[in-house]
């Protein structure tokens, strides 16, 4: 798979299109939904920053969210593990659900929505007082996991699916913050998975990181989509075509057009996805 | 534009050169204190410094020799008292400012706190006579270690909230986004993480009330013998220097510089622990 590392980034939708991989055009809509969002609607006190957003997340797949900054980007993805609630003064209306439950069900409780979907930060963030060993097991230990075997099975297991193992298996016992900037990425991803959530977040995770490490969060996503359904929010409109199945386009808190990456990025229904996508504003 | 520009350079250096040997008069006038201070006591103190010092009680008057064992040990007791109060409420208020509650009860909270901090210490000790003193009639070790605990309050307070302030939001969401409730992440990520800052705040508390006088005169009130009971007075280095330095034997003014040697020297290593605290990498500093 080493090839793969310096070929994710030139690879586009085009090519991608020819050699089969990327989902066909005519599936507007996903077959099977790991996200159900219906009229979702988001205020930080008076300004409404999400717009009646209805979309569905596709199981096993990557759904890339784009649009000029300020649109709400974030905010809708931190809707979907409960996470803009931190923020004082949100409201929210409208249904999110996750396979199937309602994650705003007044008897639901945030903690557990999270530890079903799981997220990463534009900015990587390892605990600057745990190793790279405790950073990984970290939200076992503090969800209550006590059996050290099990603890050590699941640190090599979620450290191997970030392809991450082979760089730190004998440093497990240094400090996570001791690791380049796209190894720490790829820490808390295996921080994430070590939980195993059903689905993973991801908030624009290479904006911060030079190509050759953008380059392996990529492949890396590549790989996750296989277990796991991964919404990523993307300011690089090149990496929302390598990476992502559908695509979803925001403009002003609201959703313009959803769809398969491969017609969002080759044959837009809206004029403003086209004069985004081109380059002519955002 | 015309300028004599050797004229002008000169000057500028006679400016740079005047404003440099200011700086360095101040700084010397700034460090200077600290050096008096530690040359007198060294000077009229050490002299007294023995073995029996650290282990003797203080001799009846007319007597040569003698020691403040009781004062060190019943200083020590104090601040185990004063820590047990005004540690926990502290760090817990200071987590609260910081983590939890509203906006504005926070600013009345936290101004509430600095007036508290700039209250004389005195007043704590006429407080807790009256409040415990008076009530339980007669001077006792637990009203010395209120009267310190009660003091270290803000302070601990203030300075855990600032240390907490400090720690990067990142991490907050990160260990709530693994589905960590809002209480572990605090304690284990978010007061772990500041840490170092916590436990520096607390260590300066310590020492500050250390030295305290005015607020055991009324409190603790100074034993020359043991203490065998948390509801007797007890003696306190502070006290005991205060004690000797009023009085009118020489003997005891040389053990009355020998004590402040000691609790200088005590300040001094406390603040030389935080310095080790505070050094290494940033992140966990705070
Ligand atoms: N904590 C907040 N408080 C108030 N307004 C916010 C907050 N976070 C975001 N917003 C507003 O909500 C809108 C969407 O923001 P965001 O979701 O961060 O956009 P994006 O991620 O696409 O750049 C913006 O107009 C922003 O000003
Ligand atoms: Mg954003």
């Amino acid at each position: 798979m080493d090839h793969l590392v310096m070929e994710t980034p030139e690879r586009t939708v085009m090519e991608r299109m020819e050699q089969g991989t990327a989902p066909p055009p005519e599936a507007e809509t996903p077959a099977a939904c790991t996200f159900e969002v219906k009229n979702l609607s988001i205020w930080y006190g008076e300004k409404r920053a999400i717009d009646n957003v209805t979309l569905g997340v596709a199981s096993n797949a990557v759904t890339a969210i784009i649009g000029p900054s300020g649109c709400g980007k974030s905010t809708f993805l931190r809707a979907l593990n409960r996470m803009h609630e931190l923020t004082p003064r949100t409201r929210m209306e409208g249904t999110v659900l996750l396979n199937g439950d309602d994650l705003y069900s007044s008897t639901t409780d945030p903690a557990i929505v999270r530890r079903r979907v799981g997220m990463i930060f534009q900015k990587s963030n390892p605990f600057p007082t745990m190793t790279i060993g405790e950073n990984v097991v970290i939200g076992l230990r503090l969800n209550g996991v006590r059996n050290q075997k099990f603890l050590n099975e699941r640190l090599e297991k979620s450290l191997r699916m970030a392809a991450l193992w082979d760089e730190v298996k004998d440093d497990l016992h240094k400090p996570g913050t001791s690791l380049s900037g796209g190894q720490q990425q790829r820490l808390c991803i295996a921080r994430a998975l070590a939980v195993e959530p059903e689905v993973i977040l991801m908030d624009e995770p290479c904006s911060a990181l030079d190509p050759i490490a953008t380059a392996k969060i990529e492949e890396l996503i590549h790989e996750l989509k296989a277990k796991y359904t991964i919404v990523t929010v993307t300011h690089n409109m090149q990496q929302a075509g390598r990476i992502s199945d559908y695509t979803a386009f925001m403009y002003l808190g609201r959703l313009i057009e959803f769809g398969p990456t491969t017609k969002i990025f080759t044959n837009p229904t809206e004029k403003q996805t086209e004069d985004y996508i081109t380059g002519r504003f955002g | 534009m015309k300028t004599k520009r050797s004229g002008n350079y000169t000057w500028r250096k006679i400016k740079s050169a005047l404003a440099s040997a200011i700086a360095f008069i101040s700084a010397v006038l700034v460090i200077a204190p600290l050096g008096l201070v530690f040359f007198h006591l060294v000077v009229n103190g050490a002299s007294s410094l023995n073995w029996d010092f650290f282990t003797k009680l203080p001799a009846p008057v007319g007597a040569v020799g003698g020691g403040m064992a009781n004062a060190i040990v019943g200083s020590l007791e104090l601040l185990a008292l004063a820590g047990a109060i005004g540690i926990p409420i502290g760090v817990l208020g200071g987590v609260y400012l910081a983590e939890y509650g509203s906006a504005r009860i926070n600013s009345v909270l936290r101004f509430l706190a600095d007036v508290l901090n700039g209250v004389p210490s005195i007043t704590w000790g006429v407080v807790v006579y009256g409040m415990v003193v008076l009530r339980f009639k007669g001077f006792s070790t637990y009203a010395g270690g209120l009267a310190l605990g009660l003091i270290m309050i803000p302070l601990i307070l203030r300075t855990t909230e600032e240390v907490i302030l400090l720690v990067p939001n990142g991490y907050r969401e990160a260990a709530l986004a693994l589905g960590v409730s809002r209480w572990k992440t605090i304690v284990h990520i978010v007061m772990k993480t500041a840490s170092k800052g916590i436990i520096t705040g607390i260590l300066l508390a310590l020492a500050r009330v250390g030295g305290e006088t005015a607020p055991l005169l009324f409190t603790a009130f100074g034993n020359r013998f043991w203490n065998h009971s948390l509801s007797q007075p007890i003696a306190a280095l502070p006290l005991q220097i205060f004690t000797y330095a009023i009085s009118p034997y020489d003997d005891w003014h040389r053990q009355a510089w020998a004590g402040a040697l000691v609790l200088v020297t005590g300040v001094f290593c406390v603040n030389i622990l935080v310095r080790i605290l505070t050094r290494g990498h940033t992140a966990s500093v705070v």
